[in-house]
């Protein structure tokens, strides 16, 4: 059989960072990249006697998550504790939830490989903790434990196995990091950490109604790593079935810089955490009327805002979509709106640009380092005349490497535009004198000639003239 | 009448009228550490020449008019499960030997806002898991009334502490008989208050839906006093109840006319000591004199209770104990060389053989393929243990049963057995799995001259019901003016 | 029901613990007798009960989201066996 015969099933278990102020059980801060152990305090190094007590931001986001990602929300929920050792677990459990998640049956809505409209089930939402961070120290001896992570609050959102391929899993996860991002439960910041994903991979014939046997990637946080482990993990486990093999239920590590995954775990190690109700802390009994609340709280949704795009822009579906495919797009989208009020400009912008310059230097939007005022900016200067459009290329260059006030950009750089006419004619005076021979080309019937007296002009101004100025007068030169 | 012989709502009155200092009164307790704890060995950790120090600013604090209030400069021994900033807080075991609390737990808190002394942290079975104080890593306490018996445990170096005149009283805990059990065997007064009455922030977890903090005292007063002290919600322990404050001094009416008591016939049967027996029996009728009613009952859950116990307090206190890992505190072992080897070996040395039972019991019953079978159950069970006691309270204000099914033992003589052991408990058991309030009163002494005591239970957060029918009878039977213990050898 | 040694032995694995050759007979001993005695609940007349995780009812006790520096941080790394750059020492572990 040849691979296209199989198909490849991915769930993937989602941990996002939620962006409270504070820990989950503890009123120690959350602000990444502190000193070692500076966000600490007895509860959360499990100092004995300790107690925890549950943020009520973490149950607030919790809900809006499930709500955003059409969950049905738990009357009656509560804590449990996952008990295994590990030095980034200080009390030797994780505070988590086992059998009543305070979200569950919900979905996501994707495309297929095909362009169709998919749903991807989410099995449930759940609240936890997460743990600390060893360090591991190259040249010395040990490993050194920092416990400021230890106690962030983290929501776990778990898919059903209805993925079938790398592409659908990007767009799942793309999906659920901007919905995220959009009614401001995480920052989502994947290199910090704050978005990971477990990727649950198995394989079987197509037609088949079984699933294979899976394996698990635990904690991928980039995109691109996913996809390649996701198509990596597919071909291997096709061949080890060609070849008459067993797929092992196993964790693996995935080896971004190989490409290759590889067995992590001593099978003898097989976990039992002995889940049982935390009875330090109290029921979670959320009313109708909290959950309603909530509800009427959520900000516009992208599917919303995508719809509002294509009505009260004219947008097409393609671009509505693209914009509103990330929080960071789209409120940079209507940022600029509001204050140049050209949407088709901001738009074009946005998606050709802006997204190429994205696309080399591998950022995400929330990277895009200047403000939708001063992107606005850029646009009313090429409306006004002040720059033209080879300009403003320049400019949203500069603005990625150093931003600041597109104004004082083109002020510095000594790119504004010449519409002067006095300058304009001076100009054109002299390039149809060096030029004799274009001048007689385009007096003899060839309009081609024009073109290049005008290129000759900009050439001469290092592109800054007006060129709409530089053709009217040259037109006007040439006794047209 | 010494010090040491006096309650503290007697040293109060004689504080008011200027009769002794605060000084004189903790140098009195330290000067009677000195005498008594060789023979005892109530203390994990003395404080005497401290409290001295204490007793003497906090004495200068009060003739300048800084700190007023009606329990500044009165001592106060403490537990060793519960979390003193600055001295070490051990749960007698070797784990956490030279463990020093950077935090102090609520209920310190509440003791040092009110200028309360600490003579020191009293002994205790390891992790409060026993029923004799036999299992401290340290030292074994003995019973003031015979000091070749234990004290009874896990709060036995309180408890013993107290009966010793040692301190003027203390805090325990309790989790299955912790505080009513040891307090019975020394003769004095030891209350487990409703769950959530007191906030367990900072008593070091061994099984958090059972543990309750709660005084043990000379008597019924100083033990509504020390409730008093203690009680209220706090924001730190979710599991602590938001309800208004009470004195719960004014509950003691001397009174009990009217007073529907509850005999629940299952701990007056097989395995309770005739003598104990007896002693019961007195108590009813007294009761009866007094103008109480009483009525015998069957409680159906006596049977399934204890074992639901064993189940829930070693599942929990499995997963509490898994901290201790020596990794950011208490004991780690010399032999090791991978993290692999820090864990079991530090665990394996720093934990004594009763709490590794119990750690092994608790780990067994939560694992995959018996959690249905026994957690499960023994949580189902539970319900029903609530059940019946609502059930109780429907018809009795208060139930009347012995606190222990026999007097205090001689040393060594059950710790070798696990399972005799825990049927020390049958009859206080029952109070932690519905988180009602348990109040132990000495009741006599047996032929040997052991006191006997007797476990009044109440409703949850009647406390005022149980500490009346308490009193009443203490100022019946007078049981302090009639025995002393005699620190027989 | 009967314990193994071989049970016991996981059972002490997970919870960390070594046992010594003379310890397991006695240990294993200990557990069947109070796992025998423990039996007693599956007696008990719980068909249909919910099962109580807490001795009171509570719930929905929520903490603001503010944060409280704790002061004494010094004091979280002082019992530490060892410390190194204010973090917990252990041997390496690797990932």
């Amino acid at each position: 059989m040849s691979k296209e015969d199989y198909e490849v099933v991915i769930g993937l278990e989602v941990h996002a960072e939620l962006s409270t102020k504070t820990k989950i059980f503890c009123s120690c801060p959350t602000t990444f990249g502190a000193e070692p152990n500076t966000h600490i305090c007895p509860i959360c190094t499990a100092m004995p006697g300790t107690l925890p007590v549950l943020n009520e931001k973490v149950v607030e986001y919790a809900v809006k998550a499930g709500l955003a990602t059409n969950c049905e929300i738990s009357k009656d929920s509560k804590n449990d504790r996952k008990n295994y050792f590990y030095p980034d677990l200080p009390k030797a459990y994780q505070i988590s939830q086992f059998d009543k998640p305070l979200c569950e049956h919900g979905y996501i809505e994707i495309e297929d490989d095909d362009g169709n409209k998919k749903k991807v089930r989410l099995l449930r939402i759940h609240i936890e903790e997460d743990a600390g961070k060893l360090n591991h120290n190259e040249f010395g001896v040990g490993s050194l434990v920092d416990l400021n992570r230890a106690g962030v609050p983290l929501i776990e959102m778990v898919s059903e196995p209805d993925i079938r391929s790398s592409r659908e899993a990007e767009q799942y996860l793309r999906k659920i990091k901007s919905i995220l991002e959009y009614i401001e439960v995480s920052d989502c910041k994947m290199q910090e950490g704050s978005l990971r994903a477990d990727v649950n991979v198995s394989v079987r014939k197509k037609g088949e109604e079984k699933f294979g046997t899976r394996t698990e990637m635990k904690n991928m946080n980039s995109f691109r790593a996913i996809v390649r482990a996701i198509e990596y993990e597919k071909d291997r486990q096709i061949e080890v079935l060609e070849e008459g093999g067993k797929i092992e239920q196993e964790t693996l590590r995935w080896d971004d810089i190989n490409g290759r995954t590889s067995s992590m775990r001593d099978k003898e190690d097989a976990q039992d955490y002995r889940y049982f109700p935390d009875p330090d802390l109290v029921a979670i009994r959320l009313s109708d009327e909290y959950v309603e609340n909530i509800r009427k709280s959520l900000p516009e949704l992208p599917e919303s805002r995508r719809d509002r795009y294509i009505k009260e822009y004219n947008l097409s579906e393609k671009d509505a979509k693209l914009l509103t495919s990330s929080k960071y797009l789209s409120n940079l989208f209507e940022g600029a709106l509001e204050i140049c009020g050209n949407a088709k400009a901001v738009a074009n912008w946005i998606l050709s640009d802006i997204s190429r310059i994205l696309n080399e230097k591998e950022l995400e939007p929330e990277n895009i380092p200047f403000t939708a005022e001063q992107l606005a900016k850029m646009i009313q200067l090429i409306d006004k005349g002040t720059i033209s459009s080879a300009i403003a290329k320049k400019v949203l260059t500069e603005l990625f490497e150093n931003p600041k006030d597109p104004e004082e950009i083109i002020k510095e750089k000594g790119w504004i535009q010449i519409s002067d006419e006095g300058a304009i004619k001076e100009v054109v005076m002299k390039v149809l004198e060096n030029n004799p021979q274009s001048v007689a080309d385009f007096k003899g019937g060839k309009d081609k000639a024009l073109g290049f007296l005008v290129g000759q002009a900009m050439k001469e101004t290092k592109g800054k003239a007006n060129p709409q100025m530089l053709n009217k007068m040259f037109l006007e030169e040439l006794g047209n | 009448m010494e010090i040491i012989d006096l309650t503290v709502h007697e040293l109060q009155e004689k504080l008011k009228s200027k009769e002794i200092t605060v000084e004189e009164v903790t140098k009195a307790y330290a000067d009677r550490i000195k005498e008594k704890e060789g023979d005892v060995q109530a203390f994990v950790t003395t404080l005497e020449d401290e409290a001295v120090e204490q007793a003497k600013s906090i004495q200068k604090d009060i003739e300048d008019g800084k700190i007023t209030g009606d329990f500044a400069g009165i001592p106060i021994g403490i537990k060793d499960n519960m979390c003193t900033k600055g001295v070490k807080t051990t749960c007698s075991s070797k784990m956490l030997e030279n463990f020093v609390a950077p935090y102090d737990a609520t209920v310190v808190e509440k003791l040092n806002d009110e200028h309360l002394i600490d003579l020191g942290k009293l002994n205790m079975d390891e992790f409060a898991m026993g029923a004799s104080t036999e299992y401290s890593a340290f030292k074994k306490t003995r019973n003031p009334w015979n000091l070749n018996t234990v004290p009874g445990g896990s709060s036995g170096g309180s408890a013993a502490a107290v009966a010793a005149g040692m301190v003027p009283w203390a805090l325990g805990s309790d989790t299955g008989g912790s505080i009513r059990q040891p307090a019975s065997f020394c003769g004095v007064v030891g209350l487990k208050p409703t769950y959530g009455l007191v906030s367990r922030f900072g008593l070091v977890a061994f099984a958090s839906s059972l543990d309750q903090i709660g005084p043990i005292t000379k008597d019924v007063t100083d033990s509504a006093m020390l409730l008093n002290l203690i009680a209220g919600h706090d924001e730190k322990d979710t599991t602590s109840e938001n309800i208004p404050k009470k004195d719960y001094t004014k509950a003691l009416k001397g009174d009990v006319k009217g007073l529907k008591i509850g005999i629940p016939k299952q701990y007056y049967g097989e395995g309770i000591n005739e003598e104990v027996k007896a002693k019961l029996q007195e108590a009813i009728e007294t009761y009866k004199k007094l103008g109480a009613t009483v009525e015998e009952f069957s409680l159906d859950i006596a049977d399934y209770a204890l074992a639901t116990y064993y189940i829930i307090a070693c599942a929990e206190a499995s997963s509490n104990l898994g901290r201790f890992d020596g990794i950011r505190y208490g004991y780690r072992t010399k032999n090791y060389e991978s993290l692999k080897d820090i864990y079991k070996n530090s665990r394996s040395e720093g934990f004594g053989p009763e709490v590794k039972r119990r750690i092994i019991l608790g780990t067994y019953v939560l694992s995959s393929g018996y959690y249905d079978a026994y957690y499960k159950k023994a949580q189902q069970v539970r319900t029903l243990v609530k059940k019946e006691f609502d059930e109780a309270f429907k018809k009795y204000d208060v139930l009347l049963t012995p606190t222990s099914p026999t007097v205090a033992f001689e040393v060594g003589t059950k710790s070798s057995n696990p399972l005799e052991m825990y049927l020390a408990d049958i009859c206080t058991v029952p109070v932690n799995i519905a988180g009602l309030p348990g109040i132990s009163v000495p009741c006599g002494v047996n032929s040997k001259g052991m006191p006997i005591g007797m476990q009044l239970i109440g409703n949850r957060f009647e406390e005022e019901k149980i500490l009346n029918a308490a009193y009443t009878f203490e100022q019946e039977i007078k049981f302090r003016e009639n025995y002393k213990p005699e620190f027989k050898k | 029901m009967n314990v193994s040694k071989e049970e016991l032995l996981h059972i002490a694995k997970l919870a960390n613990l070594n046992l010594k050759e003379e310890e397991v007979d006695n240990y294993l001993a200990n557990l069947q007798d109070i796992l025998n005695f423990a039996e007693v609940v599956n007696n008990a007349p719980v068909e249909g009960l919910g099962e109580t995780i807490a001795a009171n009812n509570n719930c929905n006790v929520f903490r603001k989201d503010e944060v409280v520096d704790f002061e004494d941080k010094e004091a979280l790394l002082d019992n530490a066996p060892e410390q190194e750059r204010n973090m917990f020492k252990i041997p390496k572990v690797i990932q």
